[in-house]
């Protein structure tokens, strides 16, 4: 039992947050936010340089091998910054679904570039009507000759735009909501027949609704045995889950310093607000929810590729319902110790309540976990 | 970072369970398990236990006699014990005056008091509440004057956990009404059988008879009970108040008793099924459950640091206010579980013990009969040992406020 970060942990965290610090500013990401890409090209190969988009990928295509735990150091970085570029759905969600299919050379060919931050890949998994339902794939995938054809859409695809490969799931047999019969494909978002309805996401992001028509891809770009990609896409889903539930603790962590450091400054009444009993209760709740936040954030990182998949399940739920909670009692309270300067564009603490807000709907909210952590006790 | 406890933590933790099993009588387990008090004599044995085992003083160094824990046995220790139902220690020699004594008393003091607290020979108890001075405890009134070799105390304490069966009092005493309320305080150690003292009983709702009130009419307390310096007692009540926080969540007892509430609601129905199936209340049970391990987890995260440098700063308040509320959680749930039954409020039902005699028994299930007088016991949690309110006073200042 041991909670201290390596060494290497931590140089890897102070190497992220020293290149944000100096590169990304909050000027810096309200100007990104407002470019129409939505993300900068030119930050992403800062990134690449120090190796974040590498720290997942395997050794053999150029990685660093690393794994949640480094993650997790750097992961909080990302949120407290307001990080626009795709690491938790490239570097991490896209890198970990790859992995499982290193074997294949397209998958290898493709891990290589994301290493590099040549190439960028994102998951296309969910679909609309399904909410958070990883079962209900309704897009499917025929087979003619040499060439799969996709068919569907995908919901709130998370930077679809700046990917340079989709990784689609679609349905080879059976019907939505079927455990077998789901398969994964490269494809590239150039491809004839991706249609992309983009749209900025509540907290600056870009995502979009893809559409699927007589999509043609080389059989060779389907993911490990026709119909068994399920598993894998739930693996790497939980992978960033913990990535998700760090990155926003960083975040609350950020909003509790800066609400401390504001009630120290503002004077009502001839004093500091921070003076009022009240908003020190206030305060002492906030951060008694986010060192719970904090310690299931740990949790997750440390069973997030557990290979006993209820106990994995059971962490991982668990760490989104408590990470749910804190994100919005944080999130809401700092916007409230602010008063009206919480509610304007100008400070940081809006943009960080709407990051919260977009974490607390991302894979799964509180309820919906809770739901699911109290299905599999039974089970 | 890992989880999983080390390969000799693993076994000690095997030392304990296997301690457990030759030493914990099923009487006793009965009773703590199922929720029933536990006397003076059942507390003073499992003491003698562990005190033959070496375990009697867990917390202390090597020097004075104790087994040389570091902060994780301990955890593992009184984990394992929760969950065989074992007593709950009390805390008032072990953990609270011993190490008072230990830093600032002298060598005759530590030779006279420590080894009994150890062997389960003398019981202490804690004089530290008066009527007009709870949680702002520097405003306390209890006067002792010098006179000769003793000091003549007058006074009244309350909030007295189980005085009725002590020998002891370790109490704060004011020596200079002149000076700055915190710089007139001194800690004296009292025999109760000292003429002069009064123990009265306080009834709690739960109907329990847990607490009293003392008073001191012209109690004479040799001056070589004083420990450390006259009007120097507060420095040693705050190194009291600050020592051995870091296992105050509970988290033993809280495993403990929420396998009880699955149980329970897996043994009510309702609408024909088991209540446990219900989703709403499903629901509130993984909530807890939840909350429980997210402590649990902070809980271990504090030890770890521990083993590095003491706590320093608001962990011993996070663990103490999310750990009343869960425990106060736990208990309300645990009643409501058993709806109607919890209605019966039979003091004998409660006191019933271990041996099923039927004369003695509630209506309904008999683990509810216990359900509700708990409930009411655990709203103390979030009141004692510096209110909920006090513990976020102390983070707000930690954080700077």
């Amino acid at each position: 039992m041991n909670f201290e970060f390596s060494d290497e942990q931590r140089q890897l965290h102070d190497v992220v947050e020293r290149y944000l610090n100096e590169q990304y500013p909050f000027d810096r990401y309200k100007s990104i936010k407002n470019t129409a890409a939505g993300w900068d090209a030119s930050v992403w190969r800062g990134l690449a340089e120090l190796g974040v988009p590498a720290i997942t990928v395997p050794v053999e295509q150029g990685g660093l091998g690393f794994g949640p735990l480094e993650t997790l150091a750097m992961m909080g970085e990302c949120g407290r910054s307001l990080l626009l570029e795709p690491v938790l759905f490239s570097a991490v969600i896209g890198t970990a679904l790859l992995r499982a299919f290193a074997d294949s050379e397209p998958a290898a060919e493709l891990l290589a570039g994301l290493a590099s931050g040549e190439k960028i890949a994102v998951p296309a998994h969910f679909e609309s009507g399904a909410r958070n339902d990883s079962q209900w794939v309704g897009t499917t995938a025929r087979r003619v000759g040499a060439l799969y054809e996709l068919d569907g859409h995908k919901a709130v695809v998370m930077h679809a735009g700046a990917a340079d490969t989709l990784l689609v799931s679609a349905r080879t047999s059976g019907e939505p909501g079927d455990a077998k019969g789901v398969s994964l494909f490269l494809v590239p978002r150039a491809a004839p027949g991706v249609v992309l309805d983009e749209y900025p996401t509540v907290d600056g992001r870009r995502a979009a609704d893809v559409y699927f028509k007589g999509v043609e891809v080389p059989a060779e770009n389907r993911l490990g045995p026709e119909g068994d990609a399920l598993r894998a896409i739930e693996a790497a889903l939980d992978i960033g889950l913990a990535a998700l539930c760090a990155d926003a603790v960083g975040v609350m962590q950020a909003m509790l310093d800066a609400t401390v450091e504001y009630v120290r400054q503002r004077q009502q009444f001839g004093q500091p607000i921070g003076r009022f009993q009240v908003l020190q209760h206030r305060i002492a709740d906030m951060l008694i929810h986010l060192e719970q936040a904090r310690s299931m954030s740990y949790l997750a990182a440390l069973r997030c590729t557990h290979e006993d998949s209820l106990e994995r399940r059971r962490a991982l739920s668990a760490a989104k319902v408590v990470i749910g909670q804190a994100a919005r009692f944080i999130g809401q309270q700092a916007v409230q110790l602010h008063g009206g300067m919480g509610m304007t564009d100008e400070l940081q603490v809006s943009h960080w309540f709407k990051r919260l807000t977009a974490a607390q709907l991302m894979f799964g909210d509180s309820d919906t976990h809770l739901q699911r952590f109290a299905a599999l006790k039974r089970a | 970072m890992r989880l999983e406890f080390t390969d000799e933590e693993q076994a000690f933790r095997e030392e304990v369970r296997s301690f457990l099993r030759d030493q914990l009588s099923p009487e006793i387990s009965a009773k703590v398990l199922a929720g029933y008090e536990l006397g003076r004599e059942d507390h003073l044995e499992w003491q003698r236990r562990l005190h033959r085992r070496g375990w009697g003083a867990m917390g202390w160094p090597v020097e004075f006699g104790g087994p040389g824990w570091n902060s994780v046995q301990q955890y593992i220790f009184e984990e394992e014990s929760a969950l065989a139902g074992g007593p709950r220690l009390i805390p008032f020699g072990t953990k609270m005056v011993a190490p008072v004594i230990m830093a600032f008393g002298n060598v005759a003091q530590q030779q006279r008091f420590l080894p009994k607290i150890s062997a389960g020979e003398e019981w202490w108890c804690q004089g530290y509440s008066e009527p007009g001075a709870g949680s702002d405890l520097a405003s306390l009134k209890t006067r002792a004057v010098r006179e000769g070799d003793h000091y003549v105390v007058n006074g009244q304490k309350t909030w007295n956990t189980l005085g009725q069966f002590a020998d002891w009092i370790f109490c704060l005493v004011r020596t200079d009404s002149q000076a700055k309320q915190q710089s007139g305080i001194t800690f004296l150690l009292i025999d109760m059988k000292t003429p002069g003292i009064t123990v009265r009983p306080i009834m709690l709702m739960d109907g329990g008879h847990e607490v009293n009130e003392i008073w001191f009419e012209n109690v004479r307390v040799p001056v070589e009970n004083r420990i450390g310096e006259e009007n120097r007692g507060w420095t040693y009540a705050k190194f009291l108040l600050g020592h051995e926080r870091t296992n105050i969540a509970g988290i033993g007892i809280a495993k403990r008793e929420l396998a009880r509430l699955k149980h329970i609601a897996a043994s009510e129905r309702q609408n024909g099924r088991p209540l446990i199936e219900d989703p709403l209340f499903a629901a509130q049970i993984a909530q807890i459950e939840i909350d429980l391990w997210a402590l649990e987890i902070t809980n271990l995260r504090v030890l770890s640091a521990e083993r590095k440098s003491p706590a320093a700063g608001p962990e011993a308040s996070i663990l103490k206010v999310r750990g009343t509320e869960i425990h106060q959680a736990i208990s309300e749930t645990l009643m409501r579980a058993v709806g109607p039954y919890a209605l019966p409020f039979r003091r004998e039902a409660m006191e019933a013990g271990w041996q099923f005699d039927p004369t003695r028994e509630s209506p309904g299930p008999r683990y509810a009969s216990t359900l509700a007088a708990s409930y009411f016991n655990q709203r103390k949690l979030s009141i004692f040992g510096g209110t909920n309110e006090i513990q976020k006073n102390i983070i707000a200042k930690m954080i700077g406020l």
